[in-house]
């Protein structure tokens, strides 16, 4: 294989995945309402999202939704991931492990489905859930997310040298310690990873969430996927250049941050290993 | 095992740790789809519906209604909607794997400083709105689009070709959506791989192109499997991308599902094709299954 035909190819790829974000972007700057024909730059549609009222309340809407989810999602999913890595033989291990995967495979619109009929029968029985929402559209997330916050942590602990944690029990630390101290900014990066994927997995959702909203509630994929469905529409992508300009800054200083924890911790390790030597010498 | 993990996780925080999160998930993830397993074999009156067991003068009755299912095995429509699903998913995977593949490829023996910007640079999109960049293909692939434009400006063509919903539109759709899945697990696959086999089989006078597919293809068959199930599962079930860039023609099980319950409102059929779905995916899940289990029996053996 020579390289011509190689830095061909990842050229056409990388255009093929860039130019239709790069369209998106550029017709949201244009002065014409036809979304496809260039009438000259403009900033009337980022000015027609200010006034409206339909998509800035689907923002908050998903906004505290995706809040909820990926934090409630973290917890889970820290909990799960310790139960996969740390307890090897419990009854209903298999069981457990199906319920973790299950999320991952199981088409959206059948989790959809099935979550707005058991809540339709919980009303029934029950008496709960009678009013569908953002609480329902929480359930409905998190019930996806956790697994993939299970599966984010899941592998940072097994990759974890667990003779670090071991050395600080032998050095009198209390378990409670141990966790907060050792194993804690051991895992914290894929804690990140996780909460930031839940987050952008539920803040992007459409089909779980109409089916699990209630009349009013609008989240703001179901208020862009209405007006896609309708046909091109400006302030849709006025609303994708916001969010891919927050993406990338976001992207870019997450990896920054990334990048500069993982040099600290193997300085700081280095010079922990240094002392030691030290010390074993005198 | 026990000795590394601290003390306080074995009693009632080992409860905890494992219960919580399975509670959970028994609550709100098998729980609602039992009732869906119920409601597709349940009677309906008006909008309840019928108890499954009844009690009634000493007789216990059990009435299952299968006639959702007998109508989703015999209508023709259906069966046509889930052999196209099918048809699709893997046309798609195949698609992925012919363009992913190569890229994969370039990127795992391009110059090392590059690649973790390569990577990211597949990554990336992956962060931002899925809805938003299927949305971007119906301003590409529209008849007024920038894709029949720049055609008509290079005088490829001289009327606008019609791409938008139609199989085409969806397919690019699909394509655009999944190639990062296939590409990064091979990718992974790619990059570890021992460039010393590689030099010993051309030592031994093998050609390049033999090389390439005994050697390199061979040994990155566990990463193509990988990506080829990322691809695959979630494409069966797809529904936003039929439902934006597809037409009439293109049956997707998903879109069925969603019409038969926010459409004809009728829940237990859209339970019974929620049903078959599953099954549908199964499949493919359990050959993939196969697969591994042989791979891992047969590295151990080695």
């Amino acid at each position: 294989m020579n390289s011509a035909l190689g830095r061909a190819w990842l050229a056409f790829g990388y255009a093929f995945l860039y130019i239709p974000i790069a369209t998106l972007i550029a017709f949201s700057f244009n002065a014409s309402k036809m979304v496809t024909l260039w009438g000259g730059f403009s900033l009337h549609w980022y000015h027609e999202i200010l006034h409206d009222s339909e998509l800035i309340d689907g923002f908050v809407t998903s906004l505290k939704i995706a809040l909820m989810t990926a934090t409630a999602s973290l917890v889970l999913g820290t909990l799960a991931a310790f139960a996969l890595v740390r307890y090897r033989g419990f009854v209903g291990r298999t069981l457990f492990i199906a319920h973790i995967n299950a999320p991952l495979v199981v088409p959206e619109v059948i989790t959809g489905l099935s979550l707005l009929l058991f809540f339709v029968a919980c009303e029934r029985l029950f008496g709960i859930f009678t009013e569908r929402g953002i609480v329902t559209i929480w359930i409905g997330h998190t019930s996806i997310c956790t697994s993939y916050a299970a599966v984010v942590i899941q592998s940072r602990l097994l990759a974890m040298d667990k003779s670090l944690e071991e050395a600080a029990m032998n050095l009198g630390c209390r378990p409670l310690q141990v966790f907060m101290l050792v194993t804690l900014p051991l895992i914290v990066q894929s804690l990140v990873s996780a909460w930031l994927l839940t987050f952008t997995i539920s803040l992007d959702d459409v089909v779980t969430s109409s089916f699990l909203n209630g009349p009013g509630v609008k989240t703001l994929p179901i208020v862009i996927f209405a007006r896609a469905r309708l046909g091109l529409n400006p302030t849709v992508n006025a609303v994708a250049t916001l969010s891919v300009v927050v993406v990338s800054i976001g992207v870019l200083t997450g990896s920054l941050w990334m990048a500069r924890n993982e040099r600290r911790r193997a300085e700081e390790q280095a010079a922990a290993y240094r002392e030691g030597m030290l010390e074993a010498r005198a | 095992m026990r000795a590394s993990t601290p003390r306080w996780l074995h009693g009632w925080g080992r409860r905890v740790v494992i219960g919580v999160p399975f509670l959970f998930l028994v609550l709100f993830f098998s729980a609602p789809f039992l009732v869906v397993l119920r409601i597709s074999v349940s009677e309906a009156v008006g909008v309840r519906f019928m108890d499954l067991l009844t009690w009634d003068d000493g007789t216990l009755t059990l009435r299952l209604k299968f006639a959702n299912y007998l109508f989703l095995t015999s209508d023709p429509v259906y069966i046509l909607t889930y052999l196209s699903s099918i048809g699709f998913a893997l046309l798609n995977t195949l698609i992925c794997l012919a363009i992913g593949y190569p890229f994969a490829y370039f990127m795992a023996r391009s110059p090392a400083p590059w690649r973790p910007a390569l990577l990211m640079l597949v990554s990336l999109p992956f962060w931002t709105s899925y809805l938003l960049r299927i949305y971007a293909w119906k301003g590409l692939l529209d008849d007024s689009g920038v894709v029949n434009n720049v055609l008509l400006w290079l005088h490829l063509i001289d009327a606008p070709v019609r791409m938008m919903h139609t199989p085409f539109s969806m397919m690019v759709g699909m394509v655009y959506t999944y190639l990062p899945f296939m590409i990064l697990p091979v990718y992974a696959n790619l990059v570890k791989m021992d460039l010393r086999l590689v030099e010993a089989a051309a030592d031994l006078g093998s050609t390049p192109f033999r090389t390439f597919w005994l050697v390199t293809v061979a040994l990155s068959v566990p990463g193509i499997i990988a990506g080829s199930m990322l691809v695959l599962i979630p494409s069966i079930g797809e529904y936003v991308i039929p439902e934006l860039l597809g037409g009439p023609s293109t049956l997707m099980i998903g879109r069925v599902l969603w019409d038969e319950f926010f459409k004809n409102i009728d829940w237990s059929m859209a339970s019974a094709v929620a049903v078959s779905m599953v099954v549908l995916i199964l499949i493919p899940l359990a050959v993939f299954n196969h697969y591994q289990t042989r791979g891992a029996g047969r590295g151990s053996g080695a």
